[in-house]
C-alpha cells in the first residue's frame, strides 16, 4: 500500500513536470538578475521594472516571432556566491538572454556558467573593464560604458579645473578598485601627480584615520572608487576634519541614496554616471510611462536597462532562430535605436555610442556640469 | 610626523579605542561570570543605535529643547537596549547555563543572526542617515586635534568606566558579580543570587554597548542592520587581547587595539587595517596566552 501511495506521487509530479515543460515550448524566457533586495536594491529595481515593462509592451503586441516572452528575475543582492547560483537557475529555465547583471562582482562569478552554454547576456550597468577586455566572455555585451571611460572622463575634469595631485581611495572590491586603477593610468596622461592610493575596508567603524592620512598629503582633489556607504562616511568626515577638497566617485555613489546619506555633506561632490538622455523623445516617453506607473522618477540605470531589454528583444526579432549562437550575432551585429540612444556593440562587446558626463551635487541633487 | 598630526592620529585611534571599550566591557562581563562568548552582544550595541535613532524621530515632533530631546532619547534607547539583553539572557542563555558550553555559544550564534535579521525585515536593509548631534552639544568646542564629538566620545567613556569600577568594587552586587566569577559553587552555597545576579551583569553590559553604538552612530552619520557584526568581532578581539573576563583589561585591549589601526593606517596602509588589529592579536597570545591582564586558569580536571 505504502509502495503505491509513494509511486502514485512520484507519478503526479512527473506528469506535472511535463506540463511544465509544454508550458514553455511556447514561451521564450528572457533572464533578468541583479539585486532587487538588500543594500543594492536601489541598483538592481529599475533595471527590473524596465525590463518587465518593455516585455509587457512587446507580449501586448504580439510577442517575437509569434511567441510571448516570460522574465524571470532572480534576485543575487549583488553577492558573487548568489549570482552564481542565480545563473546555473536561469540556464535551468531555459533562458535565451539574460538582462544582468548589475553589479560587476556579481556579473563577473555569474558569466562562466553563461559562458559555458554559450547564453548572450547583455548588463546595464557593470562597469568593470577587464569583464570585456580579458576576453574570457565573447557572450557578454552592455549598454553602458566601462571604467577606464570614466576614468577618462574624470580625470579630463579634475585637469580642467587645475587639479594637479589627487589621493585616489577604493573600496577594495572589483568596481571600485578597477576604477581606481584606471584613474590612476589616466592621471598619468594629463601629468597629475597620484600622492596616495589606498584601499578602505568597507563597513569598518569611522574613516577618520585615512582621511587624516588624505589630509596629511594635501592633494588638490581625492578619487574614490566604490559604493555611496563609504563614500557618505568619507566624505562626513573629511567635512568634520575640515578638509575640504574636490571628491569625485563614479556611478556608484551617483545616487540620491548617497545624498539622503551625506545630506548637506553631500553638496559638491563630483560623480560621473552615464550621460543624461533622459531628453531624447523615446526616453521622455519611457520615463513618463514609469512615473504613471509607479508614482516615482525612475531610478539609477533605468534608461541603460531598457536599452538592454529593447536590444535583446530586437536581436531575438531579427536573429534567424532562437539558438544562442545566432541571438548572439544578431546582437553584436545589429544596430539598435533605444533609450541611451542610437547604439552598436564593438567585438568586445562593449557599447558604440554611449558616453560618460561629470555630475554634481548642487542642492540636494545631481547635476550635470559641463 | 609633525606633532599635531601625531595627535590627530592619536586622538582617531583613541576614539575608536574608546567604542571598542564601550562594547567590549560587555563581552568581558559575561564571559568572567558565566563563560560565555555572548556573540549577540555586537547586535546590541546596533539595536542601541537602532533605537536612539527611532526616539529622535519620534520626540522631535513633540518640540522640546535639542538638550533636553538628546537626553531623554539616549536614556530610553539605553533602557530598551537593556530589555534586550536582559530577555536575551532569560530567552536563550539561562535554559541552558548548566550544559556544555557548546551549546550555549551556538545558541548566541543563533541569537545573533536572529536579532540581525529582525532588525532587517522590521526596519530596513539600507543605510540610514543618522542626525550628527554630538556636534551640537555645546560643552566642547572644535580644535584642530580634537572635534566635539570626539570629546563627548571621550568624556562618555571616562564617565561610564569610572562609574563601573565603582559599582564592582563597592558595591554588594558587584561584589556578588566578583564573587560568581571567582567560583559560582562557593558563591551560589554562601547565597549569591545568580540568577539575579547574571542578569544585572548583561543589562550593565548592554547599557555600555547602546552608548556606545549612540555615539558611533552621531559620530559618522549613518546606521545599518549589519554595523553589529563587525565592531563586535573588533570588540571581542579587544577583549582577549586585554584577558577576556578581566575589565581593565577590556578596556586596555580595545585601546591598543583602536591605537593599532589607527597608527598602522596612517604609518602603513589602510588596505591591511584588519590584518593588524589579528596581528597584533595573534602576537600578544603567543607571549601571553591568558591575554595582557588575563590571570592563568588552570583547568579543572
Amino acid at each position: 500500500m505504502r509502495n503505491f501511495l509513494s509511486m502514485s506521487i512520484i507519478l503526479l509530479l512527473l506528469g506535472s513536470f511535463s506540463v511544465f515543460a509544454a508550458g514553455s515550448e511556447e514561451e521564450i524566457v528572457i533572464g533578468v538578475a541583479g539585486p532587487f533586495t538588500g543594500d543594492f536594491a536601489n541598483y538592481g529595481i529599475p533595471t527590473q521594472r524596465a525590463v518587465n515593462d518593455y516585455v509587457e509592451t512587446v507580449n501586448a503586441a504580439g510577442g517575437v516571432k509569434g511567441r510571448t516572452i516570460r522574465v524571470v528575475a532572480e534576485d543575487e543582492q549583488c553577492a558573487a556566491e548568489q549570482a552564481v547560483n542565480v545563473s546555473q537557475k536561469l540556464v535551468d529555465e531555459g533562458a535565451v538572454a539574460v538582462i544582468g547583471h548589475i553589479c560587476s562582482s556579481a556579473t563577473i562569478a555569474a558569466l562562466s556558467t553563461y559562458t559555458d552554454v554559450g547564453i548572450p547576456v547583455v548588463s546595464p550597468s557593470s562597469t568593470n573593464t577587464s569583464i570585456t577586455f580579458s576576453g574570457d566572455f565573447p557572450t557578454f555585451a552592455r549598454t553602458i560604458s566601462y571604467d577606464a571611460k570614466q576614468a577618462e572622463v574624470q580625470l579630463e575634469y579634475l585637469n580642467e579645473i587645475g587639479v594637479e595631485t589627487i589621493a585616489v581611495l577604493h573600496d577594495k572590491g572589483d568596481y571600485g578598485k578597477g576604477l581606481a586603477d584606471n584613474a590612476i593610468e589616466e592621471a598619468e596622461k594629463y601629468g597629475i601627480e597620484v600622492l596616495l592610493f589606498e584601499g578602505i575596508t568597507p563597513g569598518a567603524l569611522d574613516y577618520s584615520a585615512i582621511v587624516l592620512k588624505v589630509a596629511g598629503v594635501n592633494p588638490d582633489a581625492v578619487i574614490f572608487g566604490g559604493y555611496h556607504p563609504e563614500a557618505s562616511k568619507l566624505v562626513s568626515q573629511m567635512v568634520s576634519q575640515n578638509f575640504t577638497v574636490p571628491f569625485i566617485g563614479g556611478d556608484g555613489i551617483k545616487t540620491d541614496t548617497f545624498i539622503g546619506l551625506a545630506k548637506e555633506e553631500a553638496e559638491g561632490v563630483y560623480a560621473t554616471s552615464p550621460e543624461d538622455t533622459s531628453r531624447l523623445p523615446m526616453t521622455t516617453a519611457v520615463r513618463a510611462a514609469h512615473i504613471e506607473k509607479y508614482g516615482e522618477e525612475p531610478g539609477v540605470f533605468f534608461d541603460n536597462g531598457y536599452a538592454a531589454i529593447q536590444v535583446v528583444v530586437e536581436a531575438l526579432n531579427n536573429a534567424e532562430s532562437l539558438d544562442a549562437e545566432s541571438v548572439l550575432a544578431a546582437i553584436k551585429g545589429g544596430t539598435f535605436d533605444t533609450t541611451v540612444g542610437t547604439i552598436s556593440f564593438d567585438e568586445k562587446g562593449d557599447v558604440i555610442g554611449v558616453g560618460f558626463a561629470v555630475y554634481q551635487v548642487v542642492d540636494g541633487s545631481y547635476v550635470q556640469v559641463d | 610626523m609633525s606633532l599635531e598630526y601625531f595627535l590627530q592620529v592619536f586622538v582617531s585611534g583613541f576614539t575608536r579605542g574608546s567604542i571598542y571599550a564601550l562594547i567590549a566591557l560587555g563581552y568581558t562581563m559575561v564571559y568572567g561570570i558565566i563563560q560565555l562568548i555572548n556573540f549577540a552582544h555586537g547586535e546590541i550595541y546596533m539595536i542601541g543605535a537602532f533605537s536612539l535613532l527611532i526616539l529622535i524621530g519620534v520626540l522631535s515632533m513633540l518640540n522640546l529643547p535639542v538638550l533636553a530631546l538628546i537626553l531623554i532619547a539616549v536614556l530610553v534607547s539605553i533602557l530598551y537596549s537593556a530589555g534586550y539583553g536582559f530577555t536575551i539572557e532569560r530567552l536563550a542563555y539561562r535554559q541552558i547555563r548548566n550544559a556544555q558550553r557548546l551549546s550555549l555559544l551556538i545558541s548566541a550564534i543563533g541569537m545573533s543572526m536572529f536579532l540581525q535579521n529582525y532588525v532587517l525585515l522590521a526596519q530596513t536593509s539600507s543605510f540610514l542617515y543618522f542626525p550628527k548631534f554630538l556636534e551640537d552639544i555645546p560643552l566642547f568646542q572644535n580644535t584642530n586635534i580634537l572635534n566635539a564629538s570626539q570629546a563627548v566620545i571621550f568624556s562618555a567613556t571616562a564617565l561610564i568606566m569610572i562609574l563601573l569600577t565603582v559599582f564592582v568594587r563597592y558595591t554588594r552586587t558587584g561584589k556578588a558579580m566578583r564573587a560568581l566569577s571567582q567560583d559560582r559553587t562557593m558563591a551560589v552555597l554562601v547565597g549569591v543570587p545568580t540568577n539575579r545576579t547574571i542578569s544585572i551583569t548583561f543589562i550593565i553590559g548592554s547599557i555600555t554597548a547602546a552608548i556606545g553604538g549612540g555615539l558611533v552612530s552621531a559620530q559618522i552619520g549613518q546606521i545599518h542592520f549589519y554595523m553589529g557584526f563587525i565592531a563586535g568581532i573588533k570588540a571581542f578581539v579587544a577583549a582577549v587581547l586585554g584577558g577576556i573576563g578581566n575589565i581593565p583589561g577590556a578596556v586596555l585591549g580595545s585601546f591598543i587595539l583602536g591605537l593599532t589601526e589607527s597608527f598602522g593606517t596612517t604609518l602603513i596602509s589602510s588596505d591591511y587595517e584588519d590584518v593588524f588589529a589579528f596581528i597584533i592579536l595573534i602576537l600578544i597570545l603567543i607571549v601571553k596566552p591568558s591575554g595582557l591582564l588575563g590571570k592563568n586558569r588552570s583547568e579543572k580536571v
